[in-house]
């Protein structure tokens, strides 16, 4: 090969790696980019279709059997509701939680990898009894489930 | 070494790998007072938590304070073989953040 070619490709290969190293300074390669960057306007919204609107661009959700909700009928303690949500719906993009009595409606939102399952589990607080929802967006549509949790005592310190 | 806020478990069986892992944060929601001075105590709980499986990710999720002190999650997903690396990392709204790695059994 001439030095010319040599030269060439030498160049070539060193422009592609400082232009991916420029990229990725600038955080375009970043993971960050696939990542959901916590939405202020949603956990910030004081009434569930503001959260829902704002998370996923739609309140509008279609009740589904296919989700099932598990909590307790009576929390002894609001500041910890265990909450597992469970899907078999298809092709399930994310879950979200949402405690439709608490000043901030919106708790959880779970962003799922193409091979994560339609099950999440976690422990939430309440502070009043009131239900608790679930929404899964599965194959771009909102579906959702709900579940009525009594709390005994607030969760929020009150 | 500061002592690490994560404990992951991670089983795998029949193919489907699931993930429990408690998270020591307090979780503030910024709503509630303190008893002797009657003042706010400030917002400060987790907003994001990342969870990678051989360093892709498999899941995160975004939270609002409403999620309970010292976070518990729990989630599944396929593909995963024992001896796998998972890792999980959260990030708080006073930008602190903490991650911690764990074999798949």
């Amino acid at each position: 090969m001439s030095t010319e070619m040599k030269r060439r490709i030498f160049l070539k290969r060193s422009l592609t790696a400082s232009a991916v190293g420029v990229a990725a300074g600038a955080g375009l390669l970043a993971p960050q980019q696939i990542l959901a960057a916590w939405n202020k306007a949603a956990f910030e919204a004081k009434e569930v279709p503001n959260a829902l609107n704002a998370l996923l661009g739609s309140s509008t959700t279609e009740p589904s059997e296919a989700i099932k909700i598990k909590a307790p009928d009576i929390a002894e303690n609001g500041a910890v509701v265990p909450i597992t949500v469970e899907t078999t719906l298809p092709e399930v993009e994310s879950i979200a939680i949402i405690a439709s009595e608490n000043p901030v409606p919106l708790v959880a939102n779970f962003n799922l990898g193409k091979n994560a399952e339609g099950f999440v589990s976690t422990r939430i607080k309440m502070g009043k009894t009131g239900d608790v929802i679930g929404v899964v967006k599965s194959g771009g549509k909102l579906f959702s489930a709900s579940k009525g949790v009594k709390v005994t005592i607030g969760g929020c310190g009150g | 070494m500061a002592k690490s806020t994560i404990k992951i478990r991670a089983s795998e069986k029949a193919g489907v790998t699931t993930v429990k892992a408690l998270m020591t944060h307090p979780m503030e929601t910024g709503g509630r007072k303190d008893a002797k001075t009657g003042e706010k105590i400030p917002a400060h709980f987790i907003e994001e938590v990342v969870c990678k499986h051989n360093d892709e990710i498999v899941l995160t999720a975004n939270w609002s304070g409403g999620v309970s002190k010292n976070p518990y999650i729990s989630f599944k997903f396929s593909g995963g073989a024992k001896g796998d690396t998972i890792e999980l990392s959260w990030t708080d709204n006073q930008g602190a953040s903490d991650s911690k790695t764990a074999q798949i059994k």
